[in-house]
Parts: structure tokens; C-alpha cells; sequence
């Protein structure tokens, strides 16, 4: 029987919070669970690492799915794994890589829930090759609002698979999933680094070599301005072969064992640490410590894909206000809007933590995937700051101009207006939607602030 | 919901064309503002504010309500609901003055002051808190006054009105704490407004545009209390310990 606690969410930025019913439950108690459904409805949650409110549920009830990917059942031939929707990446990795496979996707944390990877159908450093998590998600078993679980798949009612994808829980529970998986011979990673010095350099520099290499990201020194506006350290990747390997390491050429080496504890002097002056300082430093180029240099799975998970809960940092993510994607072309947001966030003085470019390739089928072939940057701020509110609805603007999008699972600010602009296919989502919940079960505070569910 | 920046998309004003109340949802005012539901129990007058923040680009909603007809309050709550879903911000602003020392000799006037300042209030206080209780979020600010912090004979039925008023919305705060919705009382001083017009000044006398400003740093921040101009705060400190003979005789207006 599974006990409901009234508990405060917030999303990874710890900024708008509200209340809700929340329990751990099994997959096969949730038809049960369901009928307890109040007005405010039911919204699945995982690891809470999307920034804004898209796993919160005000007022109503909020589950989390209980399992792990120990039971998850792993296809050597196909080379594909069937795990439960709650278990999370990092699980899914400790069993992976020692048998020599690899996640499709991963993002800049490995605490995401499998079912949060297809919810916001995530990207990582190899979309401009590989595309989106939901790529990779060859089926799904979809728990229904009506009490049944619907076998989902590119086959199999195509257009719920699909609407679920990038969906934001607001189709139903992913209860599994079976995903194709990256066969590696090493758990290292081969890395070659640039340090950039404006963003001209770098959006040829990308644009001409990302090609080659199946892992690519930019991080940009949003602080800097004038002529090293843009300056940037470039890194690319690819899984290290087995001959690439020094003899010290090709022992146990899969062995993987990541570890968190400090957390933040929960009370840090508000208004945080994190303000003008620490973040310029840490770039700064960030750059500088970055070599002008450095190629082949043999990394760790984690330093190279997670290196914010050494630190838990780290957005502590950043105090009462917390901190808020933007994200958005402009099409090919826009280089000039990017430059301008560049200019606009480096002149307001509005600090910024990490920011990070990543070209795009194509997108997917799914009406609400965020990715769409272009450039997609991605920064932290500290919510504290003044003016932030107008700045980034200013930079909507500019992305919505160039035909570009916001990214819902780094959402915590913009206004439905936006959402239909950016996402044509809003409407047929919701058609499939309704047809799939007429009730209106699945309900999010992400839902309600930008209206997905109505129009 | 509110955004990341404590931003509302939804507003619901008590007491519409309140000076005070409107200066409150003006500073509120931001790109998501979607929606400002104007309660008033006169509509035409609604009407007239509602213009100048129509030309602000917001979509203003005027709805009828009575302070006084508490029996409606639960229905005016829901219908507003059923039209515009969660509210994010709703300002408690409506009140009366009354006659000063001579409604104090006026049953019926003693009465329906106390009748709309302290039971309407209530009960529309009570009516939003449910409502947020269910959403499991949102502010629900409250103006109360100094005049309830030591009541004095000038206006002394207003001022127990707004003395019963702060201790209610108090006890109300801290009965939503872990329902994700809160409580903000704003005291006040002496305020130029409609309600003060032709009124001499008090010492520290402020606009309702400062109070508002005070009073959304104070959402903005958590705070449960704040005081306009917050010096009054200390003002007070000493005025509640003031000897009573002394008391009567202080010209505080
Ligand atoms: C440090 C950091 C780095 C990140 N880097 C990236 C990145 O590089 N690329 C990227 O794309 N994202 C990135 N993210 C965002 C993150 O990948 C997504 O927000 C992801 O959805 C989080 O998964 P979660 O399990 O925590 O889900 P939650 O945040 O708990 O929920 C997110 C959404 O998924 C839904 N959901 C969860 N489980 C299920 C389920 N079983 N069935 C249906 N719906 C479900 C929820 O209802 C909600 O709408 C990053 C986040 C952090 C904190
Ligand atoms: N001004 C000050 O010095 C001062 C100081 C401290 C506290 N306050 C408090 O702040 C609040 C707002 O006052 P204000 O200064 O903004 O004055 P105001 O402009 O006169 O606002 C008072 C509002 O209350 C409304 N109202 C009165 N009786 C009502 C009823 N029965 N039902 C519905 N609405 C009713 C009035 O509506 P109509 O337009 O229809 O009359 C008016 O909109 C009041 O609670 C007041 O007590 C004021």
C-alpha cells in the first residue's frame, strides 16, 4: 500500500515551489492509485533535475516510481536494455559500462529517471549526430489515465509513442522502456580541447569540425565583452578504443565507478555565494586554466559528461533566490540573433555561472521535442538578479523572431504566448492528448503556467 | 502560477478600485501578468479603473463583490476560479473609515463598519485561503493598519477592526504554513488615498504607490509582515508602551 506525505517541490533551480500529495509507488499499484485522483490530478515525477516546475503538481498528487535498473533486462545481440521507467541513468551506467554499453543520450547529470529522459526527450553532446533520447527508444509501456498500460512504439499508436516523447508527463506514466544502446570498449573518453577566442571563431570552428566527433560542446564566458566576447573553451570527444588505451588503464578498460566527492549542505548565508563577482571570478579562472589546445587527452565517462555531479545539490550555492537555467535553440543561419543574445546577457551585467553552445542536428518526430537543427545555448543565473525577469523575456523576443524555441524542462519564466509560437505543433499534441486523457488527469504547475493542455 | 521571479499570471483584487490595491497590482504588473480580476462592489466605478490597465496590455476581468454580502463570498471565489484557474496573488484591500468618534456613537454605523472591515474580511480571507490551500500555492495579502496596533479614540472602532483583522490574518498565515499558500499583512500608515481624501496628514504620511512597493519586496522575499514606511515599525515600538494619559493626548491626527 503505498502512504501519501504533503510535501513542498520545487524543480533543480529551487524557485517557484508548491505543495502536493506525494508517494513512492510500484508500476502495478499505480491503476489503483489513480482512482484516488482528485480535481487537481496525478503527474509522475522523477529525480527533480528539470529546473523550473514541470514536476511539480500544486494541490494534487505527485508519484514517484519506485524500482531500479536492476531488473532492468539487458539484449547483447540488439544491443538494446528494457529498464523500468523510475530507475535512474546513473544505475543504468554501473551496469552498462562494465559489459561494455553505452546510454544513447546523456545529459549534463546521470541523476535523470528514464522516464524524465523521454518526458523532456533530452539531448546531449551528440545530438548533431544521434539525434534525441527518443531516438533511441525502440518501445514504451504507457500507463493511462483510464487504468490500462498501452504498449507504445513507432508501430503501436505512432502518435501517442510520439506525443509522450518530449510529452512532460502530461500523456501518462512511462512505466518501461527498451532503448537502443552505444556499444564502447572503454569506459575513457578521448578528448581533444580548444580555447576559442570569440564566438565568430568558434560558431566556424564548430561548424566545420563537430562532424568528426560523436561528442561536442562549447562553454562560453558570458562574462567577458568587446573584442573576447564569446571567448570559449571548445571540447569534443569521442569513446576511447581499446588501443587507444594506456597499458594502466587497458587492464579493466570498462571499469566505472563514479563518485560525488563533496555536497552542499543545506544552509548556505543567503543570499547565496553565488553572485557577480564569484562567477566572474570563476570563469576567468575557467578559461585561463583551459589549454590553448590539447588533443587525445584520455577521460573519465564522468569528467567528461557529469562533472557537475561531484557536487550534490549544488544549486544551494546560489541561496534563497535560486538560480534560474534559459535555454533556448535558433535555426541555422540565426547566428547573428545568437550573437545578440550573447551581447544582450553580457551587457546587463546579469552574471552567468555556465553557459554552453551545442550545435543541433535534425530533429524527431515528436510534436514538443525541444531540439531542432541549429544552435542551442544554455545558461544558469542567479534568480536574485535584477531585471532578470525582463532581460530573458526580451531574449524570448529575439529567439521567437528567428524562429527558434525554449527548452520546457529548463523552463521556470516565459508565458504560453511563447509556447505557441515556438512549438507549432502544439495543437496537434493536444489533440492527441485529449484523445488519450478527455478527462484531463495528468496535470503539472508547468501545464498550468503555460496552458498546454487547452487551448 | 508564479514564474521563477515571484512574477503572478493571475491577480485577484478585493476591494477593485482601492487606491492602495490597485498601486499593488500595478507594481505586480509583468510580461506574464495575464490576468486582474477586479472585485468591486461597484462595477461602473470597476470599469473605469479597468481601462488605464487594459492599456497596459493585461486583461482585466470586473466581477461583483460585496464585502458586507458574506454569504456570496465562496460562490464570487469559485466563479473567478472557474474563469481563470489558479490565483497567484490576491490583495485584501477593501475597507471603510467610518465617521471617527461619531461611529463610535452610531450602533448601526459601529456595527457595518465592524460588519465589513472585520467579518467581510474575514470571510473573504477564509473564502481565498481555500482556495490556495487546494492549489497548493499562492499569496494572499492583507491590509491591515497601524491604526490596529494601539487603537486610539479618534478612530476607534476602525482601528479595532483592524486590530481583530491583523491578529486574524496572522493566526491564518501560520495556519498555511506547509500548504504552500501564504499570508502577507501590510500595515500602513497614514496613506493618500480616496479613504484619507481632505483628512489631515499624519506624521510619516506616505503614498499608495510606496506601500506597494513595500509590499511586493515583502511577497518577493517571504516576508509575513511588512510596515509602510518601515520606520513605523520602531514608531510603534515605543507608541505601545506610551502611559494612556499620555496616550489620549498624543496629536497623532
Ligand atoms: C546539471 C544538469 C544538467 C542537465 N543537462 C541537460 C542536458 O545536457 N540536456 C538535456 O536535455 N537536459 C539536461 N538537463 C535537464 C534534465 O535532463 C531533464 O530535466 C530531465 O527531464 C530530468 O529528469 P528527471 O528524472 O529528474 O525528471 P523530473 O525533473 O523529475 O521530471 C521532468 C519531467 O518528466 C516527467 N516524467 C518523469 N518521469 C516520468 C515517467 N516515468 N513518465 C512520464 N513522464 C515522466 C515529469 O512529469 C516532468 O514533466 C540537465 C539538468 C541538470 C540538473
Ligand atoms: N489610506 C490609508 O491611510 C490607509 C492606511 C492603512 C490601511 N488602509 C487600508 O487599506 C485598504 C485600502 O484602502 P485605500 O487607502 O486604498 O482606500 P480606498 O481607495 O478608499 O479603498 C477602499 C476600497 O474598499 C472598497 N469598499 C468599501 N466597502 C466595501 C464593501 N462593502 N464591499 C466591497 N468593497 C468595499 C471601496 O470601494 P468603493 O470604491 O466602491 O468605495 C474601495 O475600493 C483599506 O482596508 C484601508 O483600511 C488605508
Amino acid at each position: 500500500m503505498f502512504t501519501v506525505s504533503r510535501s513542498s517541490l520545487t524543480g533543480w533551480g529551487r524557485t517557484n515551489p508548491s505543495v502536493a500529495d506525494v508517494a513512492d509507488v510500484l508500476a502495478g499499484e499505480l491503476p489503483s492509485v489513480l482512482k484516488e485522483a482528485g480535481p487537481r490530478g496525478v503527474l509522475v515525477r522523477g529525480l527533480g533535475r528539470s529546473y523550473g516546475d514541470a514536476a511539480q503538481n500544486g494541490g494534487g498528487l505527485v508519484l514517484r516510481l519506485l524500482g531500479s535498473a536492476t531488473d532492468a533486462v539487458l539484449d547483447r545481440d540488439a544491443g538494446t536494455v528494457r529498464v523500468g521507467a523510475g530507475a535512474s541513468l546513473d544505475e543504468l551506467l554501473r551496469i552498462l559500462v562494465p559489459r561494455g554499453f553505452f546510454v544513447p543520450v546523456t545529459p549534463g547529470t546521470r541523476f535523470v529517471t528514464i522516464g524524465g529522459a523521454i518526458a523532456s526527450d533530452i539531448h546531449g553532446k551528440n545530438h548533431h549526430v544521434e539525434g534525441s533520447f527518443g531516438n533511441h527508444v525502440v518501445r514504451l509501456s504507457l500507463q493511462r489515465a483510464d487504468g490500462s498500460v498501452a504498449e507504445l512504439s513507432r508501430h503501436d499508436d505512432p502518435e501517442l509513442f510520439w506525443a509522450t516523447i518530449g510529452g512532460m508527463g502530461l500523456t501518462g506514466i512511462v512505466v518501461d522502456a527498451t532503448l537502443r544502446l552505444l556499444p564502447i570498449q572503454s569506459s575513457r573518453m578521448a578528448v581533444d580541447t580548444h580555447r576559442i577566442t570569440d564566438l565568430e571563431a568558434l560558431f566556424a570552428t564548430m561548424a566545420e569540425g563537430d562532424e568528426h566527433h560523436r561528442y561536442s560542446v562549447a562553454w562560453i564566458d558570458l562574462n567577458a565583452k568587446g573584442r573576447q566576447l564569446g571567448r570559449s573553451v571548445l571540447s569534443r570527444g569521442d569513446h576511447a578504443r581499446a588501443d587507444q588505451l594506456p597499458a594502466s588503464v587497458a587492464v579493466h578498460p570498462l571499469a566505472y565507478g563514479p563518485k560525488q566527492l563533496v555536497a552542499v549542505p543545506p544552509i548556505v548565508p543567503r543570499p547565496g555565494v553565488l553572485n557577480h563577482a564569484s562567477i566572474a571570478a570563476f570563469n576567468e579562472f575557467w578559461f585561463r586554466k583551459a589549454p590553448r589546445q590539447r588533443l587525445g587527452e584520455l577521460q573519465t565517462i564522468s569528467s567528461f559528461f557529469h562533472p557537475l555531479d561531484m557536487v550534490g545539490s549544488w544549486p544551494r550555492f546560489y541561496g534563497r533566490p535560486g538560480l534560474v537555467q534559459y535555454q533556448f535553440v535558433v535555426p541555422f543561419g540565426q547566428e547573428g540573433t545568437m550573437r545578440r543574445v550573447v551581447e544582450r546577457i553580457s551587457a546587463s551585467g546579469a552574471a552567468s555561472f555556465l553557459a554552453v553552445l551545442k550545435r543541433f542536428g535534425a530533429g524527431n518526430d515528436a510534436p514538443l521535442s525541444f531540439p531542432q537543427p541549429g544552435w542551442t545555448l544554455a545558461l544558469d543565473m542567479p534568480g536574485g538578479t535584477t531585471g532578470l525577469g525582463e532581460l530573458l523575456h526580451g531574449l524570448d523576443t529575439l529567439v521567437l523572431d528567428a524562429g527558434g524555441r525554449n527548452y520546457f524542462a529548463k523552463d521556470a519564466h516565459t508565458v504560453p504566448e511563447t509556447i505557441r509560437r515556438g512549438y507549432p505543433r502544439l495543437a496537434e499534441w493536444q489533440a492527441v492528448r485529449r484523445r488519450a486523457d478527455p478527462l484531463g488527469m495528468w496535470q503539472s504547475d508547468l501545464g498550468r503556467r503555460l496552458r498546454l493542455a487547452d487551448d | 502560477m508564479d514564474n521563477a521571479f515571484g512574477q503572478p499570471q493571475t491577480i485577484l483584487l478585493l476591494g477593485g478600485t482601492s487606491d492602495i490595491g490597485l498601486a499593488i497590482v500595478r507594481a505586480l504588473l509583468s510580461p506574464v501578468t495575464r490576468t486582474v480580476v477586479l472585485a468591486c462592489r461597484d462595477r461602473g466605478r470597476g470599469e473605469q479603473v479597468a481601462v488605464s490597465l487594459r492599456d497596459a496590455g493585461v486583461q482585466v476581468d470586473v466581477v461583483h463583490f460585496d464585502g458586507a454580502d458574506t454569504e456570496t463570498h465562496e460562490t464570487v471565489l469559485s466563479e473567478v476560479i472557474a474563469t481563470h484557474g489558479d490565483i497567484d496573488v490576491a490583495i485584501l484591500a477593501f475597507g471603510q473609515l467610518g465617521e471617527g468618534e461619531a461611529t463610535g456613537r452610531d450602533v448601526a454605523a459601529a456595527v457595518h463598519l465592524a460588519h465589513v472591515n472585520f467579518t467581510g474580511a474575514v470571510s473573504a480571507s477564509v473564502a481565498t485561503a481555500n482556495q490556495l490551500r487546494r492549489q497548493g500555492h499562492g499569496a494572499l495579502v492583507v491590509l491591515s493598519s497601524v491604526a490596529g496596533e494601539r487603537v486610539r479614540k479618534a478612530n476607534f472602532v476602525y482601528g479595532a477592526t483592524k486590530a481583530g483583522l491583523d491578529g486574524f490574518a496572522q493566526g491564518l498565515g501560520d495556519s498555511l504554513v506547509g500548504s504552500g499558500a501564504k499570508v502577507l499583512v501590510v500595515r500602513p500608515g497614514f496613506v493618500h488615498s480616496a479613504m484619507t481624501r481632505g483628512l489631515p496628514a499624519a506624521p510619516f504620511a506616505t503614498t499608495p504607490d510606496k506601500v506597494a512597493e513595500i509590499a511586493v519586496a515583502g511577497l518577493r522575499s517571504g516576508r509575513r509582515t511588512v510596515w509602510a514606511p518601515g520606520i513605523l515599525r520602531y514608531v510603534f515600538m515605543v507608541l505601545r508602551h506610551v502611559p494612556g494619559p499620555i496616550w489620549r493626548r498624543l496629536p497623532l491626527g
